[in-house]
């Protein structure tokens, strides 16, 4: 018989991820586009498009993210919570979170210590290695937006 | 006499726990199949016993290995109803004889001008050769649509069908909808408008009695390791007429009669087309594999097969949010079961129900333009061979609606909620 307990489901599919997932934010369109990008993984068919808006004022500061696009729900989470976390930081903090992500991700030894809010949840995706690259399409897609890269291809 | 618990325990791997005292379910047969103990004996017996080039030397092992090579040549003539023995070709996978054909014939009788006709249905290894031609020889690539029952769309086939179409090449099964087309009908039709038809045998071979004499196409290629063979071994079989008048795919060893300082001559059929040392050990071993097919009989799997299906497409329907892609009618799509549904993506799907050890596929199954006239980025695959049960297909349904449960529980998204709701009554917390 099948065992009908699933421990390791729920480190991956935490409550706060599917609620990102039902209702992702960075949905709101913006007033200007300083940044864009669209990012895919052509394995799975992932999609994500991602445009930055600076702060008028200082242009080094990312007023707003806006997300878009269709995947599995740790690439919605994962994208959701990046469209939150970057929020008011500037372009030299984000990439410093997107960094921190990957090396979590990637089991890589930190010292840093990044307050990353809700992206702590995302961290269960490590046990599920095939999952990695969902986690982190949306983060990819970021800093090839920076890079003025404008289509990313991810596998 | 259909056997499933004797059949069951020819395979070892299906002993393997994936998780915590789940056991393996294997629902990814159409990606690769999994392998008999005479299989993967045999590789061992060739490696301990025998193992010698073929062909060129004299030496005992050397004859051995050859005779059990040359052997397999004459099983796969009577597995597929190949004319002769030189008409079959060894090559490394499907790939690689799609590959040959599009290469060789293009070579030979593709002009600029000329059309090629697939259908929306092929597996990329036989649409991207043809798109490779095509940059070579200024072509055109045609696409056979399919119908809103995942058919092929017969009446269209014959409009696209010109004195330009010089190559037919089409799936017999697609992989994504198990639909089976009717390959006899197009033979006649290809003929009539003397274009080379060639059919892409891969996830037919594998579940149904195939005769290629009998369905009447120029060429039919598929692979071993669909099969309960070995990976690394390909077949093409095709009419002399077409083959000896090809030119070389690719040079070397073995494909030579004769080789001086300025040219080259080409060997016979079918070594022309097999240049360097062949995979002796998994062609011998694929030989195995096609006696072990035949032993149980491909009417009895195909039969098998089809009562599955009708199963899991009976229990599956308890989900009636779930989009089901292929033909209502079993006997036109057989052993394949690809869904989709408007809240958990099949990444999910198949997350989840590996941790039950059931192995699905998620994702475009190679057919990247069949998912864009589908309208899904996605999807989730099951697909069955003659070891699977029902026992299994009642625990994949038990998990798949642990998956939808997971995702609905609290859902705060109202459109997605009442999809769900509206159709899932039995949905329960976890």
């Amino acid at each position: 018989m099948q065992n009908k307990t699933l421990p390791q489901l729920d480190d991956l599919y935490k409550e706060i991820i599917l609620e990102h997932y039902r209702n992702p934010h960075g949905r709101e369109p913006l007033s200007k586009v300083n940044y864009q990008a669209e990012g895919m993984n052509p394995l799975c068919g992932d999609e994500v498009k991602l445009t930055l808006q600076l702060d008028s004022e200082n242009d080094k500061k990312i007023e707003k993210v806006h997300i878009e696009g269709h995947g599995c729900s740790i690439s919605v989470a994962s994208g959701s919570m990046l469209a939150d976390i970057l929020k008011g930081k500037t372009i030299a903090e984000a990439k410093e979170i997107s960094k921190y992500l990957k090396e979590i991700m990637h089991d890589k030894i930190n010292d840093t210590e990044i307050d990353i809010g809700d992206l702590e949840a995302l961290c269960g995706v490590k046990k599920f290695p095939v999952r990695i690259k969902c986690a982190l399409l949306p983060w990819t897609t970021f800093e090839e937006a920076l890079l003025g890269h404008e289509h990313v291809e991810i596998s | 006499m259909f056997d499933i618990n004797k059949i069951r325990k020819d395979f070892p791997i299906l002993e393997r726990k994936i998780t915590d005292g789940n056991k393996l379910i294997y629902f990814d047969n159409a990606a690769t199949s999994q392998k008999p103990k005479v299989v993967i004996d045999s590789l061992v017996k060739y490696y301990e016993n025998y193992n010698a080039n073929i062909h060129r030397g004299v030496h005992k092992m050397a004859e051995e290995a050859t005779c059990a090579y040359e052997e397999v040549r004459q099983k796969v003539k009577s597995f597929i109803g190949a004319r002769n023995e030189d008409e079959v070709i060894f090559t490394r996978n499907t790939t690689e004889s799609l590959n040959l054909l599009a290469y060789s014939l293009g070579e030979l009788f593709v002009n600029e001008g000329d059309e090629i006709l697939l259908s929306e249905m092929e597996h990329h290894s036989n649409i991207i050769p043809w798109y490779i031609l095509r940059s070579r020889k200024k072509i055109k690539v045609k696409f056979i649509p399919i119908t809103d029952n995942y058919e092929l769309d017969y009446k269209s086939l014959e409009q696209l069908v010109t004195k330009k179409t010089k190559i037919i090449s089409l799936t017999h099964k697609s992989n994504v909808l198990g639909t089976v087309n009717n390959i006899k009908k197009i033979a006649q039709i290809a003929k009539a408008n003397g274009a080379v038809f060639i059919v892409d045998a891969a996830q037919s071979a594998p579940h149904l009695s195939v005769d290629f004499q009998d369905l009447g196409c120029d060429f039919l290629v598929f692979s071993s390791h669909k099969m309960c063979g070995p990976t690394g071994v390909g077949v093409l079989v095709g009419r002399r007429e077409y083959l000896e008048k090809m030119p070389p795919f690719l040079g070397g060893g073995e494909m030579i009669r004769k080789v001086t300082f300025e040219d080259f001559t080409t060997n016979d059929l079918p070594w022309k087309f097999e240049a360097g040392t062949p995979n002796i050990a998994d062609v011998i071993a694929f030989g195995v594999a096609i006696d072990y097919l035949q032993n149980i009989g491909l009417e009895n799997i195909y039969k098998y097969e089809c009562e599955l299906t009708e199963y899991a497409l009976d229990k599956l329907k308890q989900f009636d949010f779930l989009k089901i892609y292929g033909a209502k009618d079993c006997n036109k799509r057989a052993g394949i079961i690809t869904f989709s549904n408007p809240v958990v993506h099949p990444h999910d799907i198949a997350t989840i129900v590996d941790q039950y050890g059931i192995a699905i596929r998620a994702g475009h199954h190679c057919a990247q333009p069949l998912m864009k006239k589908l309208n899904v980025s996605a999807t989730a695959r099951a697909s069955f061979y003659f070891y699977n049960t029902k026992e299994e297909i009642d625990l994949f349904v038990y998990a798949l609606k642990k998956a939808f449960d997971y995702f609905a529980i609290g859902a705060c998204n109202e459109l997605i909620k009442g999809k769900i709701n509206a159709k899932q009554n039995a949905t329960t917390t976890r």
